[in-house]
């Protein structure tokens, strides 16, 4: 291959990159056969445990996928229309991202969302952009209740640019006011708030939107959208840009993605949200049909000026949660989101009466809720693997000084007996001396 | 192509109108045919400041999205509303009704980095 493009060695394709950063060794092996490969991957594979019961979440959820969802997204006229280059004559696609965008609206009590953005953390990246376009400000409060994942994401994105990020402290417990209104000025663009938040506390934002409103800053609310079927929506809080993760609508836990964010926001800002929008209108015989509209904030008109540069959306996994969402309907969301909650009430009263376990109980929770132990959580955690539990969120991982910290989630998919074993295990393992 | 004989113009087909300090801005007949049919117009704030050839607002139409840059320097006085649900206005008044913003000068002089109609018919032929 080398004498045909008329290179030496490998070394000269890498003329053009210093040597101090080019890559030590490339430790390339010789070649194997389809199936050794496939044997190879086959062992690798062996080494994920799949067989844990899950008590852990933090931003992804084990919730059930109907197998009709899966079915239905099988279809080749979803599967393989990854862009439709010609859009309009792809109808079906325009119409169930369309659908896909409704059920978010509805979902949040926002007026307008887009087809999409890559996952719940880039879709709080592209909010931070869309504030300070409109805006023209530069700062961001972030509150100290935003997941550690989401943070770092940020940061990693937003290191180069000219932008002040301000976090407040982190507390279990709702938003801290004060805190967060102390930072306001004529330069905040926005404040990110989460609900519920990271540990998974339940807040009302209301007066922190409206006291921001009065000093012109806007308002980000990233939220669980499972939640949202019981809860007050940012919508009704007055929030001016929703985004979050969509993974929980019905795509399985793969680890990390694809996933699905989801954005959505009132109509005064839709030229300054990113992403495409799929839009309802009538054809010249009078027909209802759907388009891709408000196209000259995109990259393929405005190039560098368009409202985003990441032109990746995820319309299969939007396409799989506008099924789920569908096929549960309102009722069957809120019923769903009740189970939820009255499974990890029923677990959160076991863990109470476990010696050595703190129920921290300063605002009222949803599936999730974090505890303290005797004992640092790890450890905890790694012993409950052996016992067939991944046990928790252990918060020392992200946060220090909260080495015995750890967060539960507890899902539909979660039976009494499950959480009971669960409960009965935990305190086996606090109760072992050698863990 | 019509050229308004007391206006001043940009090489971008922006045309200002200068009345003492306050002068009016828009863009140009040439302009508005080559965009075609508007459909949205973005507008700096009131009290913003802009300079000379500084991007300062965006059309969009069916064609393409284009930035609007500001003839001369000074602080935006006034916007045109009617253009928020009339954007069609700068396809069919583009020199009166159709104006975008209005602007308090900051820098007289910069007028003699523009063209007067004369000149800026001259440039339209130029460009045929």
């Amino acid at each position: 291959m080398l004498s045909t493009i008329g290179a030496k060695s490998i070394d000269d394709l890498f003329v053009d990159i210093k040597p101090s950063q080019r890559p030590k060794s490339f430790n390339v092996p010789t070649g194997k056969s389809e199936m050794e490969v496939v044997e190879h991957i086959r062992r690798l594979a062996k080494q994920n445990r799949d067989d844990l019961t899950l008590f852990i979440g933090g931003g992804y959820y084990d919730h059930y996928v109907p197998a009709a969802v899966s079915a239905l997204i099988s279809r080749a006229e979803f599967y393989t229309a990854y862009t439709p280059y010609q859009p309009e004559c792809s109808q079906g696609t325009l119409q169930a991202l369309y659908e896909y965008q409704s059920s978010i609206c509805s979902l949040t009590g926002m007026e307008v969302a887009n087809a999409s953005i890559y996952d719940g953390g880039t879709a709080l990246y592209e909010a931070v952009m869309m504030a300070i376009r409109i805006t023209g400000r530069k700062r961001i409060i972030m509150d100290g209740g935003v997941s550690p994942i989401y943070r770092t994401i940020l940061r990693t994105y937003t290191k180069n640019l000219d932008i002040e990020f301000v976090e407040t402290a982190v507390s279990h417990g709702q938003a801290d006011r004060a805190a967060i209104a102390q930072h306001f000025n004529e330069d905040t663009a926005a404040v990110i708030l989460q609900n519920p938040n990271f540990f998974g506390a339940i807040d009302d934002h209301s007066d922190i939107i409206a006291e921001a409103h009065a000093k012109g800053i806007l308002t980000i609310a990233s939220v669980y959208p499972i939640a949202l079927a019981l809860l007050k929506t940012p919508g009704e809080m007055g929030a001016d840009i929703v985004t979050g993760e969509g993974q929980s609508l019905g795509l399985s836990l793969n680890f990390g993605g694809p996933y699905l964010g989801f954005m959505a926001t009132k109509k005064e800002f839709i030229r300054k949200m990113p992403g495409r929008i799929v839009a309802e209108t009538t054809d010249a015989s009078g027909r209802r049909c759907f388009v891709n509209t408000l196209q000259a904030r995109e990259q393929h008109i405005r190039r560098e000026k368009a409202t985003s540069n990441i032109c990746t959306n995820v319309s299969l996994c939007a396409v799989q949660a506008s099924m789920f969402m569908s096929l549960l309907g309102k009722e069957g969301l809120r019923n769903l989101a009740q189970l939820n909650l009255d499974k990890a009430e029923y677990c959160r009263q076991l863990l109470e009466k476990i010696p050595g376990v703190t129920v921290k109980r300063s605002s009222p929770t949803f599936n999730e809720f974090t505890v303290s132990l005797n004992k640092d959580a790890s450890r905890v955690i790694e012993a409950m693997i052996a016992k067939g539990f991944a046990a928790g969120f252990p918060l020392g991982r992200y946060y220090e000084g909260m080495e015995n910290y750890m967060i539960v989630a507890v899902t539909e998919k979660r039976t009494r007996q499950e959480i009971e074993r669960y409960a009965a295990a935990l305190q086996e393992v606090l109760n072992d001396s050698k863990v | 192509m019509e050229v308004m004989e007391d206006y001043y113009y940009t090489k971008e087909h922006e045309w200002i109108r200068i009345e003492e300090n306050i002068a009016t801005v828009g863009i140009s007949e040439y302009a508005q045919s080559a965009l075609g049919d508007i459909t949205f117009v973005e507008l700096p704030a009131v009290g913003t400041e802009v300079e000379q050839f500084e991007q300062f607002a965006s059309i969009e139409s069916v064609k393409a999205a284009s930035d609007i840059y500001c003839p001369m320097s000074g602080k935006v006085i006034e916007v045109n509303t009617d253009l928020e649900d009339s954007p069609d206005l700068i396809n069919r008044k583009c020199y009166d009704k159709g104006w975008m913003v209005q602007i308090e000068l900051t820098v007289p002089e910069e007028k003699s980095n523009l063209m007067n109609a004369a000149e800026y018919q001259k440039f339209l032929e130029s460009l045929e």
